[in-house]
């Protein structure tokens, strides 16, 4: 087989690895600076026996993927700030009837129309919180091309797996960067597809679990039929206002990704065995972070890196422990805080957390980090 | 013919209210379907939110009970995923034509092939009766407590113009009918609609002294007026008249189809 | 099949909304307790009004093939 390698730019790496995660519907509603993610789609996905279709709005393309979903087949959609919130009510739908659907978020800086074509990570904590509720969601953001194109991938596995929405949170400078990737063959590729029910459409129900917590998924039009809803519902998948069912229910909604946080909280070290001072950085701002941790390494600092590749659910035990091995922690991002609270949530005083800002639409430059570095020594 | 083979029998009695004409509807479909003799794991029912949204539940099809005005859009990708499925939407006149009016008229605008049945009972019945688009100008509701004041949405009017293949209207007293409307619906490949004139005895009724609900569906065959006579009719005769039948059955691409061919075209490149 | 229609009526499942009632043509129903009862099947012509327009799924008609007609209302 011969190599795939491409010049290729973050949000085209989304699409490609969507189709060879299985996706093969998308329906979205053009927003900058997420829209090239839907028009590769447009073309490449016909040429495989897939459909695209641009909806009239974001919220109907999020309960489009939804429905092609339960259909059995892998969807996605893709958007930035306004329209991701437009989707929200439907991200919480997907949550609470388990069905896998994947939705990219390449945040632009807000509120409302905001900054479009500039870079922002201010969408941090919607992604976690946005629909309102209770539920369960897992958050991946990458920082390479090449890691978009994986992380694609990822996304659709475990939203196959554990029967969430999983959100791809990029932001622009990722979304947009051009970088040149070797993509590995398919045939290398770990793909997850749902667990699908083994027992007869007569002893089948919905949402029963075994000791897996996730129920396997019937899809619509394969013999089993059954009833989805965005109410509170028992097992059988009806609506039900009984407390012991509504409690069974929920807790289980609740905890099912507790039970697998070990392969799905990911994140990367870098050069943290004998760091004295720390950084815990995502997305973008990894990215000029690395550049002054090695200046500042070069300089005889230590300090080593965290880069959170799983937001949500948050790697509040590495963080945790990170915070007791150093003084400080440095948290640069794209917005005004959001992750540092939750660093300084997870090392509960241990360790000093020491938060770089901005929020003009101008990247993190390395120099601002090494200015924080310095002055923590 | 016999009803209760499609229905999920330990959900009965249904919630709805005495009355209430959602039955008689869901009635109509299921001799529809009969009659067309579909399987029922080849049908989706898919719904938003209210009284008539809660149709899905009570039957033995694959259901899908979605958020407020957004079914047909849900439909939209359940089609489009499976395109050998029967996808049916029930919807309310604020499911269809407020929150989700505009899901409406683009489903229409690409038709594709959903039928989609809108339970016109001029108010928000669920929700305890609150104006909507097709609450008459004067009637009383909980938030129009001086009238209604503003205009209603023509559904078949805007369907058609947005490019809908088949849309009918006709109300739950002429039972018979409906039915057949509804075959005709379901049968159409393209968007297909019907605007089902079901009273709501409790939210509306009431409030706006029409009587319960027997009386209000009796009332209803003094009000109909079918197609083919009220083209003969003027407006002032047609005044606060329900006309009733085929309003437009026409042969126009239809989407999904129309993707397919795409499809084959983009694979021999 | 007998000669004479006839009527189930579900009486856990029967609203009390008197369309059947209302709507038969030749008064085959009457209310009793709230519920729907049949006072005279022998006027039954197996029309199936009621049973269409019956929104409870209420009643069943069992109408004898000859006598079972179509109404178009
Ligand atoms: C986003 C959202 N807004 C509001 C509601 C509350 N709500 C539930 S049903 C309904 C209106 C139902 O009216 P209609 O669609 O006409 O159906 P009916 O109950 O009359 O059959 C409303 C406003 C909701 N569920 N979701
Ligand atoms: S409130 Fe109105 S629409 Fe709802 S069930 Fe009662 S009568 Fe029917
Ligand atoms: S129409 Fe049905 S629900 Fe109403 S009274 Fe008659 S049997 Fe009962
Ligand atoms: S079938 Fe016709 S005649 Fe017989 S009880 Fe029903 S409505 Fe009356």
């Amino acid at each position: 087989m011969k190599p795939r390698t491409y010049m290729m730019q973050g949000n085209v790496a989304v699409a490609e690895g969507a189709i060879d995660a299985g996706c093969r519907f998308f329906a979205g509603y053009p927003i900058t600076p997420s829209s090239e993610i839907g028009e590769t789609l447009s073309k490449r996905l016909p040429e495989i026996g897939g459909k695209f279709i641009q909806m009239e709005d974001e919220i109907s393309a999020m309960g489009a993927v939804i429905g092609a979903s339960l259909g059995g087949v892998k969807s996605l959609t893709a958007t930035s700030g306004p329209g991701f919130s437009l989707k929200q009510e439907n991200i919480g739908y997907a949550s609470i009837t388990e069905v896998p659907v994947v939705i990219v978020n390449v945040m632009r800086g807000g509120p409302s129309t905001g900054l479009p074509t500039l870079p922002s990570q201010s969408d941090v904590m919607q992604a976690r919180w946005g629909t309102h509720g209770d539920h369960p969601i897992i958050v991946l953001t990458p920082a390479t091309v090449r890691e978009t194109y994986d992380m694609t991938i990822q996304a659709f596995n475990m939203s196959e797996k554990y029967r969430v929405p999983v959100i791809l949170l990029m932001d622009e400078i990722i979304g947009h960067v051009y970088e040149k990737v070797t993509l590995p063959n398919i045939d290398e590729l770990t793909i997850i597809n749902r667990k699908k029910p083994t027992c007869s459409a007569q002893e089948y129900l919905p949402y029963i679990a075994d000791e897996t917590l996730i129920p396997p998924m019937a899809n619509f039009g394969e013999g089993y039929r059954y009833h989805v809803t965005g109410l509170v519902h028992d097992e059988t998948g009806f609506p039900t206002n009984k407390t012991d069912q509504i409690e069974v229910m929920l807790n289980r909604l609740n905890s099912k990704l507790d039970k697998y946080s070990d392969e799905i909280i990911q994140y990367e070290d870098t050069f943290t065995e004998d760091a004295k001072i720390g950084i815990v950085t995502y997305g973008s701002s990894a990215r000029s972070s690395k550049n002054a941790m090695r200046k500042a390494r070069e300089q005889g600092i230590p300090v080593g890196m965290i880069r959170i590749q799983t937001l949500w659910p948050f790697p509040t035990e590495r963080i945790y422990e990170f915070g007791r091995q150093v003084s400080h922690i440095i948290v640069p991002e794209l917005n005004l805080g959001q992750i540092a609270h939750e660093v300084e949530h997870a090392v509960k005083g241990a360790a000093e957390v020491v938060p770089v800002n901005k929020i003009n639409g101008d990247p993190i430059h390395p120099e601002e980090v090494l200015l924080k570095i310095k002055e923590c020594i | 013919m016999d009803y209760l083979q499609y229905l999920r029998l330990d959900k009965f009695p249904h919630i709805w209210c005495a009355g209430c004409g959602d039955g008689i509807a869901l009635k109509a479909i299921l001799r529809a379907v009969h009659n067309i003799g579909w399987e029922k794991d080849n049908i989706a029912m898919v719904s938003g939110i209210g009284c008539s949204s809660r149709t899905p539940g009570y039957v033995d099809f694959n259901t899908l009970h979605t958020t407020h005005g957004r079914a047909i859009p849900f439909a939209t990708g359940l089609k489009m995923a499976r395109p050998e499925m029967n996808v049916i939407v029930v919807s309310g006149d604020g499911d269809a034509t407020a929150i989700g009016g505009n899901h409406l008229i683009h489903a229409a605008r690409r038709n594709i092939d959903l039928t989609v049945l809108i339970y016109n009972n001029h108010i928000y019945g669920m929700t305890g009766g609150q104006v909507s688009p097709e609450t008459p100008m004067g009637d009383f509701a909980t938030t129009a407590p001086y009238g209604a004041m503003e205009n209603n949405f023509d559904i078949s009017g805007l369907t058609i113009a947005a490019g809908a293949s088949f849309v009918a209207r006709c109300t739950v007293y002429h039972a018979n009918l409906l039915g057949k409307l509804i075959e005709k619906a379901l049968s159409k490949k393209g968007f297909s609609l019907v605007e089902v004139m079901s009273p709501c005895p409790t939210a509306y009724g009431k409030i706006n002294k029409k009587g319960t609900g027997n009386e209000m569906i009796l009332n209803q065959k003094q009000l109909a007026v079918r197609v083919e006579r009220a083209k003969t009719m003027s407006p002032e005769e047609l005044k606060n008249k329900i006309i009733i039948g085929t309003i437009i059955d026409r042969e126009l691409p239809e989407y999904v189809n129309t993707y397919e061919k795409i499809i084959s075209q983009a694979q021999r490149r | 099949m007998s000669e004479k229609a006839s009527i189930e009526i579900n009486e856990k499942w029967c609203k009390g909304c008197e369309i059947c009632v209302d709507v038969c043509p030749r008064d085959v129903f009457e209310m009793r307790n709230f519920v729907a009862k049949v006072k005279d099947i022998d006027k039954c012509t197996g029309c199936m009004l009621c049973e269409q327009l019956c929104p409870d799924f209420a009643i069943i008609v069992h109408a004898p093939e000859k006598k079972k007609k179509s109404v178009s209302v």
